[in-house]
């Protein structure tokens, strides 16, 4: 007959300066909800992992990567040429870049419909949209470092769409160019946003967003919560650990191989090196999460009543904007009743308009 | 309002009364259209009006006194008297210097020394005098693609005579120029890529001063842009030969207005003009056949090397330090292509081996490049079976947790 080992009297190693115990039984009392929309829970995660990914192989490009006009193109060519294993590594943090806002999307998306947004997690979408919007400035600023044709056009659309914004456009884009024009001023000035600011303010504000959920935990949707109220139940829950855990690797583990498959079998293009002197080639357009604001702004006639139309459009971007961040805030009505289908429609409103305008923006 | 006209006055020059301008307005016809088409003409721009060319009062309001010979007015000036009439100010360098100081003013100088001048001082009107060229009450400026002697119009404007047979008839001239030009690789540069710096007619037969170039001077007249083949043509063996003979330098193999994009088809095979000359057997037939076997094969080479890398381009490998190359071996092919007017073997040998050697080496480029697409597609491939392998095993993990259910129930009871 096994006997059962008996505790030991001193604790571990590690136990004596980790207090692994206390960890442990932590994650033992974390659950997470089961329902039908489990599978949307994965895609915060999922976001997590590829800016983890983000960062790793940033720091491993940052090895050789040169950040002035003179330099960058050779340096991103040198990386993906002669570097072992650069092309690998380039490929990988840009395919997982556009992931990671894919993913950010998704799960943006997912906590709207599942109205996880409502009281009181409030805090927790807001510092949400912040770390979307710090992953799209990532994706801006990160776009011009290769500092080929197709990225200086782009920067120069874009910062030229910031010089539209009223008041404070013009040294608006002055600060993101370093001068009055895209040059290697806004190259390195990029690139310092790229590396360290934007690094800074995702870490601090990814922090605050994992321990808004740890506090608050994982959101149930209504419809789950009366689903099983009506049988009498409380929503089912699953161990974090290792239930829960284990699926996120295997979520993780399916990023890692579609990241994989991207980078050998499409790897990212390095294009030409810009030539700020030449004129601007046909077809420039920016990322695909922009593509959306920037076909809109192509649709705006120049002029509206006595108004220039990019300021419009901008003006109106900027509002939507507001609305969207302040979603927890009219989802419920004075008494206190949520409003289900002004929430659903307003998402499947978005998400139809950035769908038809991207692709819009992306055949014509 | 004293103010007004004076900012006005000072800021805006005030339109002169031109009675010329406002009496043919509102006349019909010919006599209306130089009134109406006036206003676009360069020198309206300059303030500029029709009695500075023919004559008269334009201050005066009653026709007869503006028109009066007093005030010497010429009416429509002969045909034999244009040019005289423009030369008058466009050969006053001081009063050119007001207007355009950097143009020319030896127009009627060389325009009496053209074909078209000597003609016109013998009495023959059919001639083209300026007027015909730059046209009349709407003459635009040169660079203006509106002129009809813009470089883009140019052809154009010289073939209205020149390929029309009445015209022409008693000329003993061809008027096929404009449509052989057509098909030359001038023309494609010109219209087709729109180089305004391809020639056109009156850079090889000049403008003012056009005539045929003689037969000595082709070369020199080719060679305004193909230095280097003029260079190396006359230190060829051909240049005394053909001089000899009477025979046009470039002209005897390139054609003077139908000259097509230079090949290896020029050198030997059935359309060779060099077998005009010489037979296959011959000194100059067998060089003409190793330059074209050189040639060839460079050809050939940097095609392979092409292919290769637009494979490897369109896998997406990074491939462009090779192509850069591969633009290096063909200036090489360029270089041969212009060594063959030295008429030696040996001339053409030394780009062609240059463009070899770089053309095997950016083939060797393709084949590492599609080498290490072979080598990314196995590493993925045992890569995604790694995955895979590690995804079923934590399924099973998960499975063995849960006992086997994935029942959602069950799990929560956990």
């Amino acid at each position: 007959m096994a006997s059962t080992p008996e505790p030991s009297p001193t604790p571990g190693w590690f136990e004596e300066r980790i207090g692994l115990r206390s960890i442990r039984a932590f994650l033992a009392h974390k659950t997470v909800p089961v329902h039908a929309g489990t599978l949307w829970y994965y895609f915060g995660g999922v976001t997590l992992f590829l800016f983890v990914i983000q960062v790793l192989t940033g720091t491993l490009l940052l090895l050789y990567y040169r950040p002035s006009a003179a330099e960058a193109y050779e340096s991103v060519q040198f990386i993906m040429t002669r570097v072992q294993f650069g092309w690998l590594i380039r490929s990988i943090h840009s395919w997982s870049a556009n992931l990671m806002i894919f993913s950010a999307f998704i799960h943006m998306f997912s906590v709207v419909f599942l109205r996880a947004f409502r009281r009181p997690r409030e805090l927790t979408w807001f510092s949400g949209i912040g770390l979307l919007g710090l992953a799209l400035a990532f994706g801006f600023s990160g776009y011009l470092l290769p500092w080929n044709t197709v990225s200086y056009f782009a920067t120069k659309v874009g910062t030229d769409m910031a010089a539209a914004v009223p008041v404070v456009g013009r040294n608006l884009a002055r600060f993101l160019r370093g001068g009055n024009d895209v040059g290697g001023a806004t190259l390195t000035r990029f690139f310092g946003f790229h590396v360290a600011v934007l690094p800074g303010a995702t870490t601090l504000l990814l922090l605050a967003h994992l321990a808004l959920v740890q506090k608050h935990g994982m959101s149930s949707p209504q419809w789950a919560v009366d689903d099983y109220g009506r049988k009498g139940q409380p929503v089912p829950q699953m161990p974090f650990f290792p239930n829960f855990f284990l699926r996120e690797l295997m979520a993780w583990y399916a990023a890692l191989g579609t990241l994989g498959f991207l980078a050998a079998v499409l790897p990212w293009e390095l294009g030409v090196k810009a030539d700020p002197f030449a004129p601007a080639p046909a077809g420039i357009r920016p990322e695909w999460y922009f593509l959306a604001p920037f076909f809109t702004l192509k649709l705006i006639p120049s002029h509206i009543w006595v108004f220039e139309g990019e300021l419009v459009g901008l003006l109106g971007f900027g509002l939507l904007a507001v609305w969207w961040v302040a979603l927890p805030f009219w989802a419920t009505d004075r008494q206190g009743h949520e409003r289900t289908r002004w929430v659903t429609g307003a998402g499947v409103a978005l998400l139809a308009y950035l769908a038809s305008f991207s692709a819009l923006g992306y055949w014509r | 309002m004293k103010l007004t006209l004076m900012v006005f006055s000072i800021g805006i020059p005030l339109a002169a009364a031109d009675s010329c301008i406002d009496c043919h307005s509102v006349l019909e016809g010919s006599l209306q259209a130089p009134a109406k088409s006036f206003a676009n003409d360069v020198h309206a721009r300059f303030g500029l009006s029709c009695a500075d060319c023919h004559g008269g009062n334009r201050s005066e309001t009653d026709p007869e006194a503006a028109m009066s010979k007093a005030h010497g007015f010429v009416g429509k000036i002969p045909r034999t008297a244009v040019p005289d009439r423009c030369a008058h100010c466009h050969s006053d360098a001081r009063f050119m210097e007001k207007y355009k100081p950097r143009q020319r003013v030896d127009q009627l100088a060389q325009y009496k020394t053209s074909v078209h001048g000597k003609r016109l001082a013998s009495g023959d009107l059919k001639v083209a005098t300026c007027i015909d060229c730059h046209s009349v009450h709407d003459i635009r400026d040169v660079k203006n693609p509106l002129s009809p002697v813009h470089p883009l119009r140019l052809p154009e404007t010289c073939a209205r005579c020149h390929a029309d047979k009445a015209h022409m008839a008693g000329y003993k001239l061809t008027t096929d120029q404009f449509a052989s030009y057509r098909k030359s690789v001038h023309w494609q540069a010109l219209a087709e890529r729109g180089d305004l710096s391809a020639p056109s007619c009156a850079s090889c037969h000049g403008n003012h001063g056009a005539q045929p170039p003689g037969v000595g001077s082709v070369a020199a007249v080719c060679g305004t842009c193909h230095v280097m083949m003029e260079d190396l043509y006359k230190k060829s063996p051909h240049e005394p030969v053909f001089a000899a003979m009477g025979a046009a330098g470039c002209v005897v193999c390139h054609s003077n207005h139908e000259i097509r994009p230079p090949s290896v088809a020029m050198l030997a095979g059935p359309t060779a003009v060099c077998s005009q000359c010489h037979d296959a057997a011959s000194a100059g037939g067998m060089a003409a056949a190793e330059m074209s076997r050189q040639i060839t094969s460079l050809e050939k080479a940097l095609a392979r090397s092409d292919e290769i890398l637009a494979t490897a381009q369109q896998s997406g490998m990074e491939v462009s330090e090779a192509l850069l190359r591969q633009r290096e071996g063909r200036e090489n092919l360029v270089k041969a292509a212009v060594a063959v007017h030295a008429f030696r073997a040996a001339a053409v040998q030394k780009p062609v081996k240059e463009g070899l050697a770089i053309a095997a080496e950016t083939y060797q480029a393709g084949v590492g490049a599609l080498e290490e697409r072979r080598f990314r597609r196995l590493g993925l491939s045992v890569s995604l079976i790694v995955i895979a392998l590690t995804l079923l095993g934590l399924r099973l993990a998960i499975r063995s947790i849960e006992g086997g259910s994935t029942k959602t129930s069950s799990i929560a009871e956990r």
